[in-house]
């Protein structure tokens, strides 16, 4: 049972069927992150799919670029409570790049340049959900906010579309990544408000 | 960390700590303690049930049901008005947490440590400091507060009191004004400045920086400009453009 805030709810903000629970709407693009922010040139950057047995498959930014890219217009809701709507991206669906990998594994785990992961459950990057995208409102993805190119997974929490991603490692057996050995939750979906552990 | 669900909470003491900032005292039923550096999730609800729920740092540490939080206005916002402007001692809200696993500092952790604080983001690196004082490391310690004058400052009398009572040393920052009498610049600090009032890499520091996105991302740019390790840098952003 809630208590109620005497006085409190004179400025509140719009609701709106498509924010989950406890979120709120900004109209800015707030940062979040661990440290300071990689600044990774696009002649260095390089992405790699390894697969439960040791393979890997890697794409340079040149060959990113020649595979088929996609228009994504989306929600965004961090795990801090802000969520972004209609927000518009470009980037190579992950069903794209598996195209090229063979596996069975059901979870992955997302590595980024500076060194940070985040665990995702291999079905929530298939089917149309998830994308490594390089491009936000037209221009290409500022530092700050994950360029030159991040994970985008919009149905979960944001901190699992990994900024700087550079790699997938696909596991049998699902295992924390930075986040959520300190204390946010193994799966993320905010309708369920899967926030911390 | 801990998490568990919304824990009632009550407002039990207000002090203002500038002319947009309040530290607030909240005693919340079973809280169970909490890590220097943690932040809370506050709920707010309104009499009709609207709900907004938004992070705070806490500045205290330790054991204890009565935790101490401070809240700086910005000025638009929702619900950071209502706190700094509105609530009164006897109010209540909802809490929960302790939240954060990473921004934290334990006795017996790495040393030498440098805290960088702009605004608001003093709260968490204020707890850090008392735990380091009260670890006994407050030597190892150091201290930058960037304010825009010194009206500005969370903590001002606390910080300085505990500075010259041997807590964590303090280099105050001014961007906008400075005390009369002030010898140093005034203005945002450039390379050398941010190196004069730290720790060197060489020293090998575990660096803590919290405040407003923007300064966040200045002062971590600078830092590893300086020559420190990403991996030595962490960092918390309270949001803003
Ligand atoms: C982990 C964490 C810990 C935090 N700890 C503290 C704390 O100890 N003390 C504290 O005062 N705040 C803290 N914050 C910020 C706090 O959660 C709120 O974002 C802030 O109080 C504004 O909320 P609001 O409802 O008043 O404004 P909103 O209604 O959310 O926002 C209004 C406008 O202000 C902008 N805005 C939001 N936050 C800021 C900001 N911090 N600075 C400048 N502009 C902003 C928004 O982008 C928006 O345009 C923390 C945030 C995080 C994520």
């Amino acid at each position: 049972m809630a208590v109620f805030s005497r006085g409190f709810g004179a400025r509140r903000r719009d609701t709106d069927p498509h924010l989950p629970p406890g979120q709120y709407l900004t109209e800015d693009f707030p940062v979040l992150s661990a440290g300071p922010t990689p600044r990774i040139d696009t002649d260095e950057w390089s992405f790699s799919i390894r697969n439960e047995h040791g393979e890997v498959v890697s794409w340079d930014w040149a060959q990113l670029m020649d595979m088929s890219i996609e228009d994504v217009s989306t929600d965004i809701h961090c795990v801090t409570r802000w969520s972004k709507l209609g927000t518009s991206w470009r980037g190579v669906s992950i069903d794209t790049l598996m195209a090229q990998v063979e596996t069975d594994a059901q979870f992955a785990m997302a590595h980024s340049y500076g060194g940070y992961t985040t665990n995702i459950p291999f079905e929530d990057l298939l089917d149309g959900k998830a994308w490594v995208a390089f491009e936000f409102d037209g221009e290409p993805l500022d530092p700050e906010h994950g360029g030159p190119a991040r994970l985008l997974v919009p149905h979960l929490y944001f901190w699992k579309s990994a900024k700087w991603v550079n790699g997938l490692v696909l596991m049998d057996e699902d295992a924390p990544g930075f986040w959520e050995q300190n204390g946010y939750n193994m799966h993320g979906d905010p309708w369920t408000e899967e926030r911390y552990w | 960390m801990i998490v568990g669900g919304w824990r009632p909470a009550e407002v039990v003491d207000v002090v203002d700590a500038s002319s947009h900032a309040r530290v607030l005292r909240v005693r919340v039923t079973d809280w169970p303690g909490n890590d220097a550096g943690q932040h809370i999730d506050i709920r707010l609800t309104a009499e009709d049930g609207y709900q907004a729920e938004r992070s705070y740092s806490v500045g205290s540490y330790g054991a204890g049901d009565i935790i101490e939080l401070a809240v700086d206005e910005v000025p638009d916002g929702e619900v950071s008005p209502y706190l700094v402007r509105d609530v009164a001692v006897g109010d209540q809200l909802e809490v929960k947490g302790p939240l954060g696993g990473y921004f934290v500092w334990r006795a017996g952790g790495v040393v030498p440590v440098q805290l960088i604080a702009g605004g608001s983001g003093i709260v968490p690196l204020r707890a850090i400091a008392r735990a380091m004082s009260d670890a006994g490391v407050a030597a190892s310690g150091r201290l930058l507060y960037f304010v825009r004058t010194p009206e500005d400052a969370i903590y001002r009398d606390e910080l300085t009191r505990d500075a010259e009572a041997g807590g964590v040393p303090v280099t105050w920052a001014y961007t906008r004004g400075a005390p009369d009498g002030w010898q140093g610049r005034v203005g945002r600090l450039d390379d050398s400045g941010i190196a004069a009032a730290s720790w060197r890499p060489d020293d090998e520091p575990l660096v803590f920086v919290c405040g407003p996105t923007r300064f966040v991302e200045h002062v971590a740019d600078t830092l590893v400009r300086l020559g420190h390790p990403a991996s030595s840098i962490r960092t918390e952003r309270f949001g803003g453009a």
